[in-house]
């Protein structure tokens, strides 16, 4: 059952990528949906089946042995995995569903849904990997696919300069990633899981010499393995991919810069959590880097005004949430909101797909408004998601949206942690709850309420006189709801994002938590973080609540009751307005740091070293050289018979003085 | 007997330097037929008096006879051609001088080699005419008919070179002659009688 | 007198033809009357070698030179005229459609 639950996926690409010329664009499109459906079908009973206590390790071929490093292709099944199974290939099976009528009228449909279905099966193979390098396999194979679909519309020249961005970002992350899986092996013999994690607790005093440095072994082991994280889930300081990677269609938006690519980094942390048990100084770093993120994000969020970017920092924050509990020892927490977050992120980015395709390929939402009546169906839906990821709830209770149940506790956790940097996290990830309280509540205001032009003051002047001279301008288009077919996925999902939290708080996070995780999740022993998040103090608890109910009010005021607020705020600080808008000026610190050197030494070493040196010394030059030669040469051949009688007598003259002086027999 | 070579050699050396120097070409020729002469001298003085005949006989009487038709036929603008003298003294007395101090050099330093490949005696007392016909028909024949047809080659050569017809001029074509046919050549026409052609 | 003489006498022509040569490349003809005063001297060498080592090679060699230098003469003049005839001048400087 589960080689049928990985590779269904690998068949719908083969069918829809090769013969997706002959079956068509919806013969494509079943036949991956309907593969898809039996993947996701299957999936939900391997969850039952491994809640109740099953776990599997299914082989399925030797990739290579070379010397002491074996390396197979199996599939390793415990809870850990189950619970990714079942985000994957529900999320995906929705967003399938949804491009159906999402990009309808797109000319490329097979290649696009054979593109998503190998991107399910890489997913797949990532989280059932059995050793690293099959779970690199899985993490690179994710790479490229985001990379083909971000690239989906090629001839858009900022689809194609935004996949690179995201492949070359995701690059880095993955060499620091390799290192740690050279180090691994190094350090344990081996790079199968089960074998690393019964020699994790050897590496406890060990030390490795490394640039340098002579680092603590197991500390150095996870700092590498989460630069790989840091890239792949667009933490601080890698994240600057992952805005720009919104140029692909939105279901790609919804399945990979949501659900589930980016969670690939947190499944990894995870799933290494022997390892990174042994290394306090690692799940520190974790944890600051991850509330730097949470924070950081959301304060970039408030002011975008593209309706998918504003997710799409949102989507960063809340990443950033999930290693602040991975951070403080809280695994399965960070797990729980992995999971959770699948679905309200998925809805929130559908929705936003749903009102794109009404406004007719529009995404400023300063040319939105008032779409409340107009979409009901996506209102009402997109409504469940800010609630879920806002975190609305009763405190001091589990009952609530899904976000609430599963991010308030990564609140309490962070306060509750002893560890180094955990004082930090608790601001920064409180401060957060208030930030995206706010963007989501401005983001629904803008877009739903109100009336359409609203907001079209705010727009840049250019902008705004091309509005007022096109015919049909955009606000006096009628703006239709979606058909069904995107509108079923988008219930499904508004299903997890509202009760999802309750219905399986017990077995995450509660108290069947043990039974549930067994030995997928490993906790040291020092490790008691689960407890002690129950005895803090009440205002504690509380705190995220009272924050998103801040947020609420202000941005309730600021978009609904007095509207000229937001242009004044953004006129009274024009520096720190401008600071937010340009995402902290990464983009450009980045390019003068490592873009524009790249570049330099790229171009020193083609005109200098290529152009000037090879070439120069070899092809080119010789050919130079000749035709030097043959100009001088030619300068004796000059016509004249008398030089040439000349030459004749010179050389009788040499001649002879060669053959007297200079030794010459003939 | 020293004597006379020394005014041969004189003589010859100072017409040399006369045939390359003096302004008129019928001086520069008349000057080579003198270089000549004396040179046919000093064959005689060594012993070589057939080759001394035919050094007046075939230089003297043709190759510098010839000279003397071309220098006179071409309209040539001597002066002109005399520019580049000046111009190029000291490169030539250079080379000229180099060419002369080598063979100098081995002149002085020259000997007869140990053992050479035996000489072209002639048998008996004979003179030089017939002792030079005996070594050239035997020994040196092939090279004999080889200078033959060096001769028969540059004989046909100029010809060919300096042959033109002019147009207008009337000549035979022998071939076209013989290879007349009746067809061609003669026409037949039926004459009725008394009325003539 | 003694064989030196003659060789000496010979390289003073020989250096004499070819100083000719040089100095008057303009004149085709002087450098044709050089070419002959250079086989002159050669004809000497020849020939005083053939006397004074008593083998008659040198001079059936010296024969064979003639023969030569008289043939070499005849076409250089014939093609001489031919020029002439062509270009109405024999200003051999004027020709350099061999430049290359």
């Amino acid at each position: 059952m589960y080689d049928l639950i990985v590779f269904l996926p690998l068949f719908g690409f083969l069918i829809a990528g090769l013969f997706g010329r002959w079956i068509g664009a919806r013969g494509a499109e079943l036949v991956t949906s309907g593969l898809l459906a039996v993947s996701f079908v299957l999936s939900w009973i391997a969850f039952f089946q491994v809640a109740a206590g099953a776990t599997a390790h299914v082989p399925v071929a030797n990739w290579f042995t070379s010397g002491k490093l074996a390396v197979d292709w199996a599939l390793r099944v415990d809870t850990l995995t189950a619970v990714m199974l079942i985000v994957v290939t529900t999320v995906s099976f929705l967003v399938h569903v949804y491009s159906i009528g999402y990009m309808a009228d797109d000319p490329c449909k097979p290649r696009f849904f054979a593109y998503l279905s190998l991107f399910t099966f890489a997913m797949l193979m990532l989280v059932t990997a059995d050793n690293l390098v099959q779970l690199f396999f899985g993490w690179e194979g994710v790479g490229l696919m985001s990379y083909l679909l971000i690239g989906f519309w090629y001839e858009r020249p900022s689809a194609n300069a935004a996949a690179i961005k995201a492949f070359v970002v995701n690059r880095v992350g993955d060499f620091g990633f390799s290192l740690g899986i050279f180090l691994t092996f190094t350090l344990t013999g081996s790079v199968t899981f089960d074998q690393v994690f019964a020699a994790a607790p050897g590496l406890a005093a060990k030390t490795f010499y490394f640039i340098g440095f002579d680092w603590d072994a197991a500390t150095l082991v996870c700092l590498l393995l989460f630069m790989g994280a840091m890239g792949k889930s667009a933490q601080f300081l890698l994240h600057t991919w992952l805005p720009d990677a919104m140029e692909g269609p939105t279901p790609v938006s919804a399945l990979i810069h949501a659900a589930t690519m980016v969670t690939a980094g947190v499944f990894m942390v995870a799933r290494l959590s022997p390892l990174f048990e042994m290394s306090s100084t690692a799940l520190s770093f974790v944890l600051v880097i991850g509330s730097t993120t949470a924070f950081f994000a959301a304060t970039i969020g408030l002011v975008q005004n593209d309706i998918k970017r504003v997710i799409a920092y949102s989507t960063c924050s809340q990443l950033g949430y999930m290693f602040t509990a991975l951070g403080v020892g809280g695994y399965s927490l960070g797990i729980f909101h992995l999971f959770t977050h699948a679905f309200f992120k998925g809805l929130l980015f559908l929705c936003a797909g749903s009102v794109i395709t009404g406004m007719h390929h529009e995404q400023d939402m300063r040319r939105m408004g008032g779409l409340r009546t107009e979409m009901p169906f996506t209102f009402w839906t997109m409504m469940i998601g800010s609630l879920a990821l806002t975190g609305v709830g009763i405190p001091f209770t589990s009952i609530g949206f899904a976000g609430f149940v599963s991010k308030d506790p990564i609140i309490e956790a962070a306060f509750a942690s002893h560890r180094f940097g955990a004082t930090y996290a608790f601001w920064c990830v409180d401060i957060a709850a208030a930030l995206t309280a706010f963007y989501t509540w401005r983001l629904m205001f803008m877009t739903f309420f109100g009336q359409r032009g609203d907001w079209a003051g705010s727009l840049p002047a250019d902008a705004q006189e091309d509005h007022g001279h096109d015919e049909h301008g955009h606000g006096e288009r009628a703006v239709p709801e979606s058909p069904p077919v995107m509108l079923v996925p988008l219930a499904g999902l508004a299903l997890g994002a509202a009760f999802a939290g309750m219905a399986f708080r017990w077995f995450f996070i509660g108290g069947g938590h043990e039974a549930f995780w067994r030995q997928s999740l490993f906790l040291g022993q020092e490790n008691h973080i689960l407890e002690e998040m129950e005895h803090i103090p009440a205002i504690v608890s509380a705190s995220p609540s009272l924050f998103m109910l801040a947020g609420l009010v202000i941005a309730y005021y600021m978009y609904v009751v007095d509207k000229t607020v937001p242009k004044r705020l953004a006129d009274a600080f024009p520096a720190l307005y401008q600071f937010l808008l340009n995402k902290w000026y990464f983009d450009e610190l980045y390019d003068v740091i490592f873009v524009r050197p790249a570049f330099a030494i790229g171009r020193l070493f083609w005109k200098g070293g290529d152009g000037a040196i090879i070439d120069g010394l070899g092809p080119d030059g010789v050919s130079a050289r000749v035709l030097d030669v043959t100009r001088s040469a030619v300068r004796l051949q000059s016509g004249y018979v008398y030089q040439y009688a000349f030459a004749i007598l010179l050389g009788v003259a040499a001649l002879a003085t060669w053959y007297l002086f200079g030794g010459g027999r003939l | 007997m020293g004597v006379f070579f020394w005014i041969f050699a004189t003589v010859l050396v100072g017409s040399s330097l006369a045939v390359i120097s003096a302004r008129d070409p019928v001086h520069s020729v008349l000057f080579l037929i003198l270089a000549f002469v004396n040179a046919a001298g000093l064959f005689i003085l060594m012993g070589a008096e057939f080759l001394a005949m035919i050094l007046v006989v075939v230089y003297v009487g043709a190759v510098a006879v010839l000279f003397l038709f071309i220098v006179m036929l071409l309209d040539v603008d001597f002066a002109r051609m005399r520019q580049g003298f000046v111009q190029y003294l000291p490169q030539g007395i250079l080379i000229a001088f180099c060419v002369a101090a080598e063979l100098v050099y081995v002149v002085r330093s020259w000997a007869i080699a140990p053992n050479r490949a035996a000489a072209a005696t002639p048998s008996g007392t004979l003179s030089n005419t017939a002792a030079l016909g005996e070594v050239l028909y035997t020994r040196y024949f092939y090279f004999f008919q080889a200078a033959g047809m060096i001769l028969l080659t540059a004989m046909i050569g100029a010809i060919v070179i300096t042959l033109h017809h002019k147009a207008g001029v009337k000549r035979q074509d022998v071939g076209a002659q013989v290879a007349r046919d009746p067809e061609t050549a003669v026409e037949l026409r039926k004459v009725p009688s008394r009325a003539g052609i | 007198m003694d064989l030196s003489a003659y060789l000496t006498l010979a390289a003073i022509v020989f250096t004499i033809g070819v100083a000719g040569i040089i100095l008057n490349h303009k004149n085709i003809i002087i450098i044709l009357m050089s070419v002959e005063l250079i086989l002159l001297s050669v004809n000497i060498n020849l020939v005083a070698f053939s006397t004074y080592s008593g083998d008659l090679t040198g001079q059936a060699f010296a024969l064979f030179v003639l023969t030569v230098a008289a043939a070499e003469s005849a076409i250089g003049l014939a093609v001489l005229v031919a020029y002439y005839r062509n270009r109405g001048s024999i200003a051999v400087e004027d020709i350099n459609s061999l430049k290359g």
